[in-house]
């Protein structure tokens, strides 16, 4: 018989050859699209959204072209509970959290494996930039062939267990080269636009989100200095970020940036760029790939952000649960709630939730 | 994939049955003429619908001039709600009907609440019944009309409208009922249940998809909901369609004078799968037990997802179905078992299989062995 996988189909390019590419590996493949946003009408109307209406029609399209079984399933609840609620309240503390990182964690790689499983599978299977590979009893995941399209960064929480049972087949293939496969197949799914932004908030505007989730938790307040001088009034903590220089609203007549959140205080700190450049960082809820721990230093190239390049860094335990990182070169707005994840070259270390910075 | 389908999901609709389909050919390529014409040529599909309307007039017992075709029984759902409700707004404005209705009554009522109507919904028991005492209780001097299902779609339950009728005779009020899904299982009888309006949908009884009736009784002022044309009496404007007209007519028949037999063997095949399925720990049945069209089977798997198990049935080919769909296609809990009181986890774990004229003993053991199989996997995960 052969081996049964269900792959997440956003109704993009990349997850729709990922379903042609098993299909022709030999897989029994099922397309399952995950519906993941509560009711909402005005987000059923938005085109081209992952898991929008109409990209939910994609994905239909795309199965049936390949002449495979298509769900669409329900996990509105879960991925409010695990990914959408936690989201708003980082915001809220200060923090920056990456929503991916914990949809891949609690949702495609937890309850969409468990549903799989559930429905005889063997796999699950997405259209992730990155090769999972085994080597000496253990599994590992290196970085995409396509370097500008790597998404390891999102995975590094993934066990064991979850990846001897997923199968990224687009991590060994260049992104043009996958459209092109989806050209040659006929899919009109190849020419769509790379989702980059939040699936959930399509417009990119997070402040105004969590301001219609929260209208009661968002607060103006104060744009400060170092020494606690008020430079003029913000909208809420939930528009700035680290290392934020645009859309401040107020003209200093010189550069400044977001240097700190304080959200004890409602308090943004305003600086110049010297003063975001940090060299060290503490992370906790770790996950490590190659091996369960780290006992003593190891030296890594660590990414602050997904869109970060990979600077070279020390790595030292701080206990079991946490670790300090301290970069050769001072890094631009380390930012906490963001995830610090460690390279050796192409092999995926490991990674962890920054939450504080030295 | 799906070479072999096990059909248990007539509750949502049926095939076309093979007379019926062969009485409808002609009336696409060869008699297409518009009834509405004078010419000669469209005196044949005008004489079909004619006949057609004799057929549901005879099989529900009521007058040929009382039958309206719609285009299904949304629409006709739609016009007999809103129709009397504008009709009749200057004698009041309350509807009863109940909570657990087909969205095309609880949606339309929902609407008439934004133009001024109350609409009172009244709770159902445990099995799916109407509370009656309930229902009089909320009728005041403002109550023009009520709406209450014959047959419940998700768990079979036959409600009391030959009692509701009465009540509506005595104080004077306006009573559909939408037959959708009872029309072709039981007998139906609009003289003896009293009511004034009744729907129904030729693709729940082996008709074709698109083509229903409103069953609006003489002398009753309802308004009309498609302005247009002169068809239909100057009441449903719209050429007609002929074909599913047609349709419709041979299908009502032909299911109608095989309820009888029909309901013994359903019944008995359900029996058996209740049987089988109830065996397997953690079930439960959704509903009554006695007052129940005959093929509906709707079943609580404690603690396992009914979207899962829905999945997993339909990958092997055998077609069920859970709660209500969203656009997109993603399940959502069934409001008619939240209102007969299951939890919401409860009423995620439920299922409907619902069967048919081509519901065969060995389909019926089939689905068991695979239910049982697929709950094993899943209790294993």
């Amino acid at each position: 018989m052969n081996k049964k996988v269900v792959v997440g189909m956003s109704g993009g390019v990349d997850s729709s050859v990922t379903a042609y590419l098993l299909k022709e590996q030999g897989y029994d493949v099922i397309g399952i699209t995950m519906q993941v946003w509560p009711e909402d009408e005005e987000f059923q109307e938005r085109e081209n959204g992952c898991c929008s209406l109409s990209s939910v029609e994609d994905a239909r399209r795309v199965a049936y072209k390949l002449q495979i079984p298509f769900y669409v399933i329900n996990f509105k609840d879960i991925f409010k509970e695990k990914v959408i609620e936690p989201f708003i309240d980082e915001y809220l503390k200060g923090q920056t959290p990456n929503p991916c990182i914990a949809c891949n964690k609690y949702i495609k790689f937890d309850a969409f494996l468990k549903k799989a499983k559930e429905l005889g599978a063997d796999y699950v299977s997405t259209g992730h930039y990155s090769t999972i590979y085994k080597e000496n009893g253990r599994y590992l995941i290196k970085k995409s062939e396509d370097d500008k399209k790597d998404q390891t960064y999102v995975l590094y929480n993934m066990t064991q267990y979850q990846l001897e049972h997923t199968l990224m087949p687009c991590g060994t293939y260049k992104k043009d080269r996958i459209r092109e496969i989806a050209k040659e197949i006929g899919l009109n799914v190849h020419n769509k636009k790379d989702s980059e932004e939040i699936c959930f908030i399509p417009d990119n505007d997070h402040g105004s989100y969590i301001k219609r989730e929260r209208p009661q938790s968002v607060k103006e307040g104060n744009f400060v200095d170092d020494t606690g001088n008020i430079l003029g009034k913000h909208k809420g903590l939930v528009y700035y970020t680290i290392g934020q220089r645009k859309g401040l609203g107020i003209a200093f007549g010189k550069p400044v940036f977001v240097k700190d959140i304080k959200a004890l205080t409602n308090e943004v700190v305003l600086g110049n760029e010297e003063g975001i450049f940090k060299k060290e960082l503490i992370a906790g809820n770790l996950n490590f790939i190659p091996f369960d721990k780290i006992e003593e230093p190891i030296k890594v190239q660590a990414k602050i952000r997904y869109a970060s390049k990979p600077t070279e860094a020390m790595v030292y335990p701080l206990g079991e649960e946490k670790v300090r990182v301290v970069f050769e070169k001072p890094v631009r707005a380390i930012t906490k709630g963001q995830s610090v994840v460690f390279y050796n070259n192409d092999l995926l270390l490991g990674g962890g939730i920054i939450e504080n910075i030295l | 994939m799906n070479n072999k389908i096990i059909y248990m999901d007539y509750g949502a609709t049926t095939p076309v049955d093979k007379d019926v389909f062969k009485e409808m050919e002609p009336y696409f390529c060869s008699f297409y003429g518009n009834p509405s014409s004078v010419s000669a040529f469209s005196l044949e599909p005008k004489m079909a619908i004619d006949k057609a309307r004799s057929r549901v007039a005879k099989a529900i017992n009521c007058k040929r001039e009382e039958i309206f075709f719609t285009s299904g029984g949304t629409e006709s759902d739609n016009w007999a709600i809103k129709g009397t409700a504008f009709a009749k707004r200057k004698s009041g404005n309350h509807i009863i009907t109940s909570e657990i209705e087909h969205p095309a009554v609880l949606n339309t009522c929902r609407y008439l609440e934004t133009q001024g109507f109350d609409v009172t919904y009244v709770p159902v028991k445990k099995n799916g019944m109407v509370d009656l005492d309930y229902l009089e209780k909320s009728i005041n001097s403002k109550t023009i009309l009520i709406s209450i299902m014959l047959a419940n779609n998700e768990v079979g339950t036959l409600e009391p409208i030959e009692e509701i009728g009465k009540i509506c005779t005595e104080k004077n009020i306006a009573f559909h009922t939408d037959a959708v899904q009872a029309i072709g299982n039981i007998n139906v009888d609009v003289q003896k249940l009293k009511v004034d309006m009744l729907s129904m949908s030729a693709h729940k009884f082996y008709g074709p998809k698109g083509i229903g009736v409103l069953y609006i009784k003489k002398g009753m002022k309802v308004d009309n909901y498609f302005h247009g044309g002169e068809q239909e009496r100057a009441r449903r404007a719209g050429t007609e369609n002929t074909p599913a007209i047609v349709g419709l007519g041979k299908a009502i028949e032909k299911s109608n004078s095989s309820i009888s037999t029909e309901t013994v063997r359903l019944k008995s095949l359900r029996d058996k799968f209740l049987k089988e399925v109830l065996e397997i720990h953690g079930t439960s049945i959704n509903g009554d037990l006695v007052n129940r069209i005959p093929g509906n089977s709707n079943i609580c798997f404690h603690g396992i997802e009914a979207e899962t198990l829905l999945m997993a049935l339909d990958l092997q080919g055998i077609c069920a179905s859970v709660g209500s769909a969203c656009s997109a296609g993603s399940l959502e809990p069934s409001h008619v078992l939240m209102a007969m009181g299951l939890s919401e986890e409860n009423s995620r774990s439920s299922m409907r299989f619902s069967f048919g004229s081509s519901t065969s003993e060995q389909e019926v053991e089939n689905t068991v062995k695979a239910l049982k199989e697929i709950i094993r996997n899943i209790q294993n995960v």
